[in-house]
């Protein structure tokens, strides 16, 4: 018998408040009985507790996401479906979303990450396009602390277990450590998937009388009230959450993605919704609400792989690698040959009904009737928010150049940091050329897969440097943008639209809610500019431990199309002799810089500046100097300023530099100041190049030599390529194996 | 030449294969589902890579039960060329079609990464187009690619050439006396850890691989040609 009977009554509900436990506020609970004119019970208390939850119904965060423009002239789907698609021509396009999986990942962290990895996987394929990339973008507390390298080298292996054995390569992300990341780690996945127009699929449940099928795994107690548990600071009781994590299995997902991907050309298919967080409840309520219906479900017929579930384990079940699909009334036989073929087993458990109902029938009995949009809508909250008083003594500051006694010896100290280390210690445990489609591999400032069959193809990155937050979440969200479309510029691709996983503190603290408003204001303003919409995208709140908010950490995910994949373009040197240009003046901007991070342990003053006309200038014109092919090689300035990004130039290669600066070595070396650039050029082409890279200054030529020269007025700083390029490689496996 | 590329639930190097005999060699190609019983009219049968069944018995354990190991178990005794990579070494070694056993890697990590192979014998219908002791780069991409067996077995294929490929420099994975890829004895079924279909378009920068598939073509085309003029 399922244990139904020791649920609380309707009554003991209310006047134990008992949906408080369950995530519910007293305002809320009121409104659910509004919508009902009746006291929920149990299970009813259930489904809205966990779709009104952040994770799912985004109450706090919606009239802040409203800024972000989702539509432009590519764009085929926008926010609201499983993922965001974008035209790539050629009767192609291009299917992405980011993800978090930040809580799980705290407390269970190799389940926690692969789970998130399947997750934003079975939203690329559930719209009917074939997943070709995974990137991640993660923060880690500091690697001094042994629970931190733990979660550090878990949630590395977890990624790994996924997508390796799925057979999707993780081709690029980032990777930051500070210790306002210490409990709290970031794990935000994110999927790029191809698909041709004529087969995009939508989550909607349309035609009274149609089917609902399940497919996939059976469903078990795991990660009950997962969504629920997102939504709350992590707590030394977190662990006791542990049941909210649940557990992948990455072959069920391979079958289930070839399956669905056969199932999405056949005309039976009318709608097809990955059941992620809050499982059963969301999957079939949006699917019905999207499609204006309702949807009748006997959940007797759920395939069950634990004894006497209640309907409330079974509906908030976060069991993986399962699916709700609609189809055309009496083509039952034929979807499960589909399905049976690949071994897997699809269950037909209930039919769309006129009733703008979501009604559960569990042995005989209704046990549960919500209408179906109004789990979906939940009441928006419209939070109060203040500015920081450091953000305007911040602001006040007075610029302050840091005073470098040994410049080498700096450089060497910057590089060898785990943010700006060689990755290589993470990258090496994923498969990133499965598919055998990876151009450009990690490492790069965007990672190039190509479209086969055609000429075409994708660069992607993630980027969020959340240092300049801190500061300032406007200027600092303007960058997330601004650098990532950068980053795709430089490998010879057009920016074409964004994905975004916002990571923030607790929004019921006015500062935080503060950061997340300006934060997008910042994103907003460049993506419009950039003409690069938001198509998809996911809210992380509540990163948080008793220490205190993580950093404002918005992750910026995008994709750019390479119309030819001649124009791929990387950042080491090629040719001895080409010449090198730095795009743009340095400016003293330190505020949040590596090296303020480095020299201060945390960030202060104002945050470098962004000027949108110039980034979008420099942008425009490097991309026609790199399609004209006069560019052998290209690298935005970034974390650790220019001293870093020549060394990333030189790593890897048998070249060096001789240069010459007529600039404050400091300035010129460390700051951050934003849109710069460099980038190499053979000699033939530099007049051309010249002419088309207005902001462009010459500034030397690559040589064959292991040192590198940087001449200032009064002084020369010489590098030592071959040992930098070891303190670099070495310094994140160091600090995994040297320290127990 | 006509070639059947196995795919067992779970194998993800499938299409890779595919498309390095279709566009790399430029030779006609199927996929052909572990539950097939036949691989008659094929001339060369590769056993991909993947997770076969999740690997969670043991890497290829499960595989060697599938419909379609008897048609491969024949084709290797009718002397047609049977390829495993990866996964699909790791199948032959359970399918008792070559010796030893796959342990986990040395550091027990996943590793994916271009390394460097010597090619210890070019005699064999595999490594032809390459030198002795040529050093190629060829990809890998494994968690347990740590290939061990005992003493005895270990002088027997050194004293029948059976090893074909062994890492230069690094050994990535741990594996006994260097092995990345071994023969069987009638010198037909090759397994090998690293992937030569990962190798074989330009446009990824490395073509050191598409040489042992087109090692096969030339074989079949000298060993069909016999036939018909006999």
């Amino acid at each position: 018998m399922p244990l139904t009977h020791l649920e609380p009554s309707p009554e003991q509900i209310e006047q134990e408040k008992v949906y408080r436990t369950m995530g519910l506020t007293d305002g809320e609970y009121q409104k659910v009985k509004g919508l009902l004119g009746r006291r929920p019970n149990y299970t009813e208390t259930g489904l809205f507790a966990v779709m009104w939850s952040e994770h799912c119904s985004y109450k706090t965060s919606k009239p802040v996401l409203k800024l972000f423009p989702a539509n432009g002239e590519h764009v085929l789907q926008g926010p609201g479906e499983g993922a965001g698609i974008v035209d790539i021509g050629d009767g192609q396009a291009v299917v992405f979303k980011i993800e978090s999986h930040n809580h799980p990942s705290a407390i269970e962290p190799y389940q926690g990450a692969a789970t998130g990895v399947g997750g934003i996987i079975r939203d690329v394929f559930s719209m009917g396009a074939r997943p070709i990339a995974l990137l991640d973008s993660l923060r880690f507390g500091d690697l001094k602390n042994p629970r931190v390298r733990y979660l550090f080298e878990e949630v590395v292996s977890g990624i790994a277990g996924y997508g390796n054995c799925i057979g999707i390569p993780t081709v690029g992300g980032e990777l930051q450590f500070d210790s306002c990341y210490n409990g709290n780690p970031l794990v935000n996945a994110m999927c790029v998937g191809i698909m041709n127009h004529e087969d995009i699929q939508v989550g909607q449940a349309r035609g009274i009388g149609n089917t609902v099928m399940y497919v996939g795994a059976s469903t078990g107690r795991d990660g009950i009230n997962g969504a629920t548990f997102a939504s709350e600071e992590i707590t030394e009781k977190s662990d006791e959450k542990r049941s909210a994590v649940q557990v992948g299995d990455p072959f069920m997902e391979k079958l289930l993605v070839e399956a669905c991907l056969e199932l999405t050309k056949h005309e039976a298919l009318v709608g097809i919704q990955d059941m992620g967080a809050a499982g059963l409840v969301s999957s079939a309520s949006e699917m019905a609400a999207k499609a204006g219906v309702g949807i009748h479900m006997n959940l007797d017929l759920i395939p069950q792989r634990e004894t006497n579930m209640t309907p409330y384990e079974m509906m908030l079940s976060e069991s993986q690698e399962r699916m709700l699909i609609v189809i055309k009334k009496s083509s039952e036989e034929e979807i499960k040959a589909i399905f049976s073929r690949w071994g897997l087993h699809a269950v037909a458990v209930g039919e769309v009904i006129e009733d703008e109902v979501l009604r559960l029938e569990h042995k005989g009995r209704i046990v549960a009737e919500v209408p179906s949009d109004a789990l979906a809508a939940a009441p928006v909250r419209h939070m109060p928010s203040k500015v920081p008083a450091v953000y305007k003594e911040n602001q006040l500051a007075p610029i302050r150049v840091p005073e470098i006694k040994d410049y080498a010896g700096t450089i060497k100290a910057l590089l060898a940091q785990p943010s700006l280390a060689s990755k290589e210690w993470v990258t090496r445990q994923y498969d990133y050329m499965v598919q055998t489609n990876t151009v450009v591999s990690p490492g790069s400032d965007a990672a190039v897969i190509r479209v086969r069959g055609t000429k075409k193809g994708l660069a992607m990155t993630t980027d969020c440097n959340a240092k300049y937050l801190v500061l300032d979440p406007k200027e600092g969200g303007k960058i997330a943008v601004a650098e990532a479309a950068r980053n795709i510029v430089c490998s010879g691709g057009l920016p074409l639209a964004i994905t975004d996983c916002l990571n923030f503190g607790s929004p019921e603290n006015p500062e935080v809610f503060w950061q997340i408003e300006e934060s997008v204001k910042g994103m907003a303003e460049v993506c419009t500019a950039l003409g690069t919409p938001v198509i998809s995208g996911n809210v992380s709140l509540y990163n948080e431990t008793d220490r205190g908010a993580i950093d404002p950490t918005p992750v910026v995910g995008m994709v750019g199309l390479v119309q030819n994949l001649d124009h791929v373009t990387t950042v080491p040197f090629k040719n001895e002799g080409d010449a090198v240009y730095v795009i743009g003046q340095a400016a003293p901007e330190f505020g949040g810089s590596a090296l303020q991070i480095m020299l201060e342990g945390q960030a202060s003053g104002k945050a470098p500046a962004l000027d949108l006309n110039v980034e979008k200038r420099r942008q425009t014109q490097l991309l026609q100097a790199i399609k004209a092919g006069y560019v052998s090689s290209a690298h935005d300035v970034s974390e650790g300023g220019l001293a870093c990004a020549l060394a990333e130039s030189v790593f890897g290669t048998p070249f060096a530099c001789d240069l010459s600066f007529d600039t404050e070595p400091a300035e010129e070396l460390f700051a951050e100041t934003q849109s710069r650039l460099i980038v190499s050029v053979p000699e033939k082409y530099q007049e051309a190049f010249e002419k088309i890279v207005t902001d462009a200054k010459y500034v030397g030529r690559v040589t064959l030599s292991d040192r590198l020269q940087l001449r200032f007025n009064d002084m020369t700083v010489t590098l030592n390529r071959p040992e930098l390029e070891k303190e670099w490689r070495g310094a994140l496996s160091c600090s995994m194996t040297t320290e127990n | 030449m006509k070639t059947a590329v196995i795919v067992f639930p779970g194998s993800n190097c499938d299409q890779d294969m595919y498309y390095a005999i279709r566009d790399g060699l430029g030779e006609e190609v199927d996929y052909v589902w572990h539950a097939e019983t036949s691989l008659d009219g094929y001339d060369a049968v590769m056993i991909p890579g993947g997770f076969s069944y999740g690997d969670y018995l043991r890497s290829g354990a499960i595989a060697r039960f599938a419909g379609i190991m008897p048609a491969v178990v024949k084709a290797a005794g009718e002397g047609k060329p049977v390829l495993g990579v990866c996964n699909g070494f790791q199948i032959l070694l359970e399918a008792g079609l070559l010796p030893g056993a796959m342990l986990k890697n040395r550091d027990l990590k996943f590793i994916c990464d271009t390394v460097r192979l010597k090619v210890e014998n070019n005699k064999t219908l595999f490594t032809s187009l390459y030198k002795k002791d040529e050093i190629i780069r060829i990809p890998i991409a494994h968690g347990e690619g740590n290939y061990f067996c005992d003493d005895k077995t270990l002088r027997s294929l050194n004293d029948h050439g059976q090893i074909i490929f062994t890492y230069d420099g690094e050994n990535p994975n741990g594996s006994k006396a260097n092995i990345a890829g071994i023969i069987n004895r009638t010198g037909n079924v090759l397994g090998m850890m690293p992937h030569p279909e990962r190798a074989a378009d330009a446009l990824l920068g490395n073509e050191d691989g598409l040489r042992l598939f087109q090692s096969i073509l030339n074989h079949w085309r000298e060993t069909a040609h016999a036939a018909y003029t006999s």
